[in-house]
Order: C-alpha cells, then structure tokens, then sequence
C-alpha cells in the first residue's frame, strides 16, 4: 500500500521537476533568445522564413493572426479530408486499406484538427501507414503548435503598452516546431522504440497460436470444441461441426507507431496509433515507455505555465496558476484513485474475488493493464482527463461510477487543469479574466489583471471562452439524447450508457479526445455532430483569446496601487478554482446525476 | 479579401512545410535509427525458435487447456483480420463493460465457477482478480504474480512436474517494477507456456 502512495507522489515530483526547465527553455525559444539548440534550429528557421516569404519581424494585429489561424487550419482539414477520402489509391499502404467514408474522415479531420484526436476508428484496421504518417501525425504537430502560438499571442497582449501587434503567426509557429516539438519527439520516439514500441514501414505479421481456436462460417468462437488440426476437423461432443474454420494464426499489427506515439502524448493529442492506444502492448509495453508517456502527456502544459511567469517577468503570477490546476489535479487523482483501489461489490463477489494489495495490483482490474494495475492507470486517467490529451491505458468505461466521473468531470471544466498544449492556459486565463471580476464586484474596484483595466470588451469575449464547452457539450448531448438511433450505439444499459453519450460529448467539447469506447460512435449522425461539436469548442475560444489580447495590447499599462487586488496570493488562487468549479458544477451537475452519479446511488441501494 | 489573398498562399505553404518536416523527414529519421539499434523490438518482438514464430511476447493468446497458465480473461476477435489467403486472423478488444452492474456480477460469477472447477486445490483461496477480468487493451500478455501463484498446483498436475519446477519457470518469466518502483511486478503468460511445452 505504502508503495503505491510512493508511486502516485513521485510521478507528480518528476512532472514538476522536468517541467520548470523547459518552461524556460520554451519561453527562450519565443522571444528569440540563444539556446543550446539555436546553432542546428535557427539556420533551418530561417529556411523556412525565405521559402515562406515571411519577414520574421512583421508584425499581425488580431484579426489577421486570427485569419491566419482559421486559414490555416481550415487547409489542414481540407487536406486530411481527402487524404483518407482517397487512401485506397495512394502510395503507403501495405494492408491494403480501402478509402475512409466521408463522414468518418469529416470526423477524423476535424478531430486532429482541433488537437482533440478523438477516435470513431481503430487505426489498425482503418488507416493506412501514409494517412498516419503524413496525415494524423503531423496534425499532431500543427494543432499543438497553434494552441501555443495563440497562447503567446495572449502573452504579448499583457506585455505590450498601445499597439496593435501580437506577434506573427508564422513565425511563431516555426519556432514552436523547429526549437520544441521536433527535438523533445525526436529523443522521445528513439527513447519509446528502446524500451520495445514498433516503428517500421512493414506490412502486418503473423505468428501461431499456441491453442487453436475454432470458428464458425459467420465468425462466432464455438465453445468447448475438439479440434484436430492434422484432419482440419473440429468436433463438439463427439460430432463434426460442418464449414467450421480453424484459427491458427494471431495477427501483430505493425508501422511507424513510435514516432506518432511520441507526438501524440507531448502535443495533447491523445490519438492512438492502435485502436485501444496506450493500453495496447505493442504502444505501450511496460512501465518504462508508460513514465515516459505518461509525464509527457502533462509536461508542456505544465512547462507553459512557467513559461508564462518568466515571459510576463512575474514568475509569482505563473506559479499561482500553476499551483491552482495543480491542486485540482490531486484532488481529482485522489478520489480516483482511492474509488478504484476500492473496486465494486460486483466485482469483489463477497470475497471469492480477491481485490487486495497482496502480490498483485489488486481492486477494480476491469479493463486495466496487469502490467500497470491502479496507481499507474488511476495516474494516467487523471493526467489525460486533466490535460485535454485523451490517450489512455486502460478503458475508462470500465471504470467504477465515481472514478469514472471525475474524468468526466475533468473534461467538462473546459479542460483547464493544465489543459491542452496552450490552449489550457489560455483558457484558465479567460478564467481568471472572469475572477478578477467578480472580485472587483465584490469590493467595489474596477477590475485589472497584469496592469491592464479589464472592461466590458474582455469581459464578453472571456464569458464566451469560458463558456464555449459547456454549451458545446450540453447542447450537443442534449440533442443526441432524443435521436433514436442514438440508443443503438450504447455498449451498457441504464445510467452507465447515459454516461456513455456524456463522456463522448464532454470529450470533443473539451477537445479532449478519450471515450467510454464501448459507445459505438462510428454512424453518420455522431460523425457529423462531434466533429462539429470539436470545430466550435476549438475555435470560439481561439477568436476570443485573440480578441481579448488585441485589445489589451492597445491599452495603456496602469501601476499597481495599494488597492490593486493581488493576483498571485493564496486568495486569488482559492478564487479562481472556485471560479473553476462553480462553472463546472453549475453546468454539469444535473448531467452527472443522471448518468455517474445515479449509478453510484443505484449500488449503495 | 487583400487579407486573405495574402495569409492563403502562406498558409497552404507552411502545411506543405509541416507535412515535409513533421511527417516525412521526422518519420523517417525516428524509422532509420529505430532499425538500426534496435531492429528486434521495432519489428513486434516476436518470438522466433527455429524459424517458426511461436507469437508476439508482447500480445496475449487466448489459454483453456488445463496444463497451460491461464491469462487475463480475453474478448477474442475473429471478424475484422484475415491474411491475403483470405483465412481468419485473430485479435481481441477490451470489454468495455461497466464494472458496477447486475449483468457484470453475473458475468464474473460464471468467470468465478470455470476457474474453481479447473483449480481444485485452491478451493480456499479467493481468485486473484486479474484471472476474472477482461484487460484494458483486450490483448494483455501479463498476469499478477498473485493470479501465477494460484496456478502452479493444476500446472504442476497436469504436466507432471513438482511445483517447485513450476516455481521456477514462473520466476524466469517474471519481469519486476521499474526502479521498483513504477508499474506493477507482472508474470508473461506466453512465456511460461512455451517453457511449459519445452519449446523456450
């Protein structure tokens, strides 16, 4: 038990400790200052610039480096769309895969897109190594790189005294590639392959199976079969069973697996190379690959809020966010953790089960790893749910009631405990926009944050920021709550299937991109109405963030009097996770007690 | 629209860029080394004894046979692979069931009987639970130290071995917690059941 406790402090000990140096690392990176890297980086940074046409020092008000991100990203989907539309013809693909359907693609492209990698297929079966590679996974790349290109952006408002420039998109974007992403993949892919992830271009294997297993003509597993593998006969109960096949071979999928792994884990992605993703033993085969996939799910997250105090030369400012998704995240880990350790009675069948600690993981075992048991998975659902990454390594469908809705909850916070790459912290910015408000209400002051008045004009667009998931995710489940074709893609009945479509919209509302995946969610009506779902819950708060630094960069700085409200004091971080969950409880409480939470209540009765 | 005229180009340029960078050349570079320092592990990790491969140390088989260890409980899949000969190929999935249902106590119940009626010896031990659940993945190629241990008697019997020889292949299979302290300490199924036969 005390072992498990260890585990559980010291993954949060080295996720802090790798954290505080690349925040520094990245905020060198974005004001163009020399790092160890900058002699390999720079000459191919200004490659870039020269086949771009791009002036690195230009500088874009709001409204073109929001066109400029909705340009860009709107191409991307484009070229997705089609790439899976047509990979049955293009080169790259050994299986032999037929072209994706359009609804599935329109998902598909708008889920990498939104850096929300959700997932209504099974890559092994569906995508080709071309569409994963020059498809999946650089969008891997490009949508982080946004989120923390708009999160600077956010930055330079608060800095900038009465201008209208915010930086350049363009440039800003090749940094984050050429100086992060590329180099932090690269050590980390080779790292991942080390420890036994697959990264070839080969077509799948073949291997034997130890036990053979008979099948019927329409592919069901016949029971209790003898099976004569030298006369290719199977015989139940002394009889022949006519047509019946014998299984001897077991398929291992193979392809460029570690390199996506590695991006899709640092750039909160989350989108699996295998269809079960991080619980699969080919992405992710032992403890080791697990700590390095699972500390690089929350590792830019939490280095951006570092970034962001050593930016703003307030390293108190982000230390107090910091500190406040922090303590959100162990609270979240704590219930858990402590709800899975514990299992259910269904599962413990009045001690005919064991579910101890003793020479085993022990507890709630139902759709987990033996290899990871509950410290590793409770750790690794908290962390995914947290950060808007959605990986996982173990099914959190299976999960028990409670634990199951803290992930939930997690997501529907808007995913600012830690968050996506950037877009985290640009959304817990909007929620502290919203704090100093309401505590200026209270004492009768006019709001300021940073130095800068925050008026009306904020005021709106940060209100709409943060409320842009909530009405994502309760609209969009609302809706699907009276299709009834809806009803046939639950894989549970009653309150747990409920929880099925809330989790599958609170996922691509919060960009998050992790499922109850017993939820079938491949039909044409969840297709189209996630992935529209995704595009508003990514770009409604992009247009605002970027609204709001375009209008703080053309404000005067005011000095901090004695009546300025602190912003990096234990009050102020209390506030903003009230804040945080008020709005979060407000919008979600009535959801979650129809789908957890009745089911928790149903098993006490 | 003088706007658009301009960011349109540049924004088709830098996915153009972004496809060559982060798909190709990464890819590739990542591939490239992958093969040459550890070509065993980036292929699969298959287990290959005199140029038969006897499966993947890295995905479960599905194990009834009372003379070989039993794994994770499997959600076996014979519908969505089959090779170019057109013969069924299998995979398992996750059962992606709610633990907290009458259905699932139901379904562990049953789980619970098959595995005292094979285990006759360990009627007053209570069932490690990594026998009677389905894994994350479907395709778990572990089991518990706890879930091994429960086994060596049938194991032992039906193979005509003491358990002390049990005891030992057990142990040659068992890989421990990383630093022990990361992960959990977990024994490979395939693993012993090829020693089992005499095959590793």
């Amino acid at each position: 038990m005390m072992g498990t406790v260890i585990q559980y402090v010291l993954y949060l000990v080295v996720l802090v400790a790798l954290a505080i140096p690349l925040g520094a690392y990245i905020g060198k990176v974005m004001n163009g200052e020399k790092t160890f890297l900058s002699r390999i980086c720079v000459p191919c940074e200004k490659a870039v610039y020269k086949l771009m046409r791009v002036k690195s020092e230009e500088q874009m008000t709001w409204k073109k480096y929001t066109l400029s991100v909705l340009l860009f990203s709107g191409i991307s989907l484009l070229v997705l769309f089609l790439m899976q539309i047509f990979q049955g013809v293009l080169m790259g693909n050994p299986q032999g895969l037929p072209g994706v359907k359009w609804d599935l693609s329109f998902n598909t492209a708008a889920s990498f897109v939104t850096n929300t990698n959700w997932q209504a297929y099974s890559g092994e079966s569906t995508l080709s190594y071309l569409t994963q590679a020059l498809g999946l996974t650089v969008q891997n790349f490009v949508s982080a790189a946004t989120g923390i290109a708009v999160l600077f952006a956010l930055i330079r408002g608060f800095i900038r005294v009465k201008t209208d420039g915010l930086g350049n998109f363009w440039v800003d974007m090749t940094r984050i590639i050429l100086h992060v992403l590329i180099p932090l993949n690269l050590v980390l892919a080779l790292c991942l392959v080390g420890g036994g992830v697959v990264q070839n271009l080969k077509s799948a294997e073949t291997v034997s199976l130890l036990e053979p297993i008979a099948v019927t003509q329409d592919g069901e597993i016949i029971e209790d079969a003898e099976i004569d593998t030298a006369n290719n006969t199977v015989k139940v109960d002394g009889e022949i069973v006519e047509n019946a096949e014998i299984v001897t071979d077991q398929i291992v999928p193979l392809g460029p697996a570690a390199s996506q792994i590695a991006i899709k884990q640092t750039g909160t992605n989350g989108g699996g190379y295998y269809g079960v993703n991080s619980a699969h033993p080919l992405e992710n085969p032992n403890p080791f690959t697990n700590i390095l996939e699972m500390l690089s799910l929350l590792l830019i997250p939490a280095a951006l809020c570092f970034t962001f105090g050593r930016n703003m030369k307030n390293k108190k400012q982000g230390l107090a966010v910091f500190i406040a998704m922090f303590v959100c995240l162990v609270l979240a880990l704590g219930v858990v953790a402590v709800n899975e350790q514990a299992g259910t009675p269904q599962l413990a069948q009045n001690g005919t089960v064991d579910i101890s600690t003793v020479n085993q993981a022990g507890g709630n075992m139902e759709g987990k790893e033996s290899r990871f048991g509950i410290a590793t998975s409770a750790t690794w659902a908290t962390f995914t749910t947290a950060a808007s990454n959605g990986s996982v390594n173990s099914m959190h469908d299976s999960y028990t009631p409670l634990g199951g809705m803290m992930t939930m909850l997690l997501m529907q916070l808007g995913e600012v405990v830690f968050g996506g790459v950037g877009c985290g912290l640009y959304g817990m910015l909007a929620f502290a926009i919203l704090t100093v408000f309401i505590a200026g209400l209270m004492v009768g002051r006019t709001p300021e944050f940073l130095g800068k008045k925050i008026e009306p004009y904020e005021m709106k667009w940060a209100v709409l920021v943060c409320l842009a998931t909530p009405i994502a995710i309760l609209v969009g489940s609302g809706i699907a709550a009276v299709v009834p074709e809806v009803a046939d893609s639950l894989n549970n009945t009653g309150a747990h299937g409920f929880s099925e479509m809330l989790y599958a919209f609170s996922s691509c509302g919060g960009n998050n991109g992790s499922a109850f995946a017993g939820f079938n969610a491949n039909t044409t009506f969840l297709n189209v109405a996630l992935g529209l779902v995704m595009l508003f819950a990514r770009f409604v708060p992009v247009v605002g963030t970027l609204a709001i630094a375009g209008s703080l960069a053309g404000k005067k700085k005011i000095a901090a009097t004695a009546g300025t409200l602190s912003t990096t004091n234990g009050l102020f971080v209390f506030l903003l996770i009230f804040v945080v969950l008020l709005i979060g409880a407000l919008s979600f409480f009535p959801a979650l007690s129809l789908g957890p939470i009745a089911e928790f209540f149903s098993n006490i009765a | 629209m003088k706007s658009i005229k301009e960011v349109l180009p540049r924004a088709a340029m830098l996915v153009l860029l972004a496809t060559v960078i982060c798909g190709v050349i990464y890819t590739g570079m990542v591939t490239g080394v992958a093969q040459l320092l550890f070509s065993d592990k980036a292929n699969g990790s298959i287990i290959e004894v005199d140029g038969k491969k006897y499966g993947c140390e890295l995905l479960a088989q599905q194990y009834t046979d009372e003379a070989h260890m039993w794994g994770r409980i499997m959600n076996v899949d014979v519908s969505t692979f089959k090779d170019e000969n057109g013969k069924t190929l299998m995979y398992a999935a996750p059962s992606n069931l709610s633990p907290a249902s009458e259905e699932y106590e139901e379904l562990v119940a049953e789980r619970v009987d098959m595995i005292k009626e094979a285990n006759p010896d360990m009627d007053e031990t209570a069932i490690p639970v990594d026998l009677v659940t389905c894994s994350g993945s479907g395709l778990d190629p572990q089991i518990s130290p706890a879930a091994a241990e429960y086994q060596v008697a049938r194991l032992a019997k039906a193979n005509n071995r003491t358990e002390q020889e049990i005891d030992d292949i057990i142990d040659k299979c068992t890989t421990g917690k990383l630093l022990g302290v990361f992960g959990e300490k977990t024994v490979n199924v395939l693993k012993v059941n090829l020693m089992l036969e005499g095959i590793l």
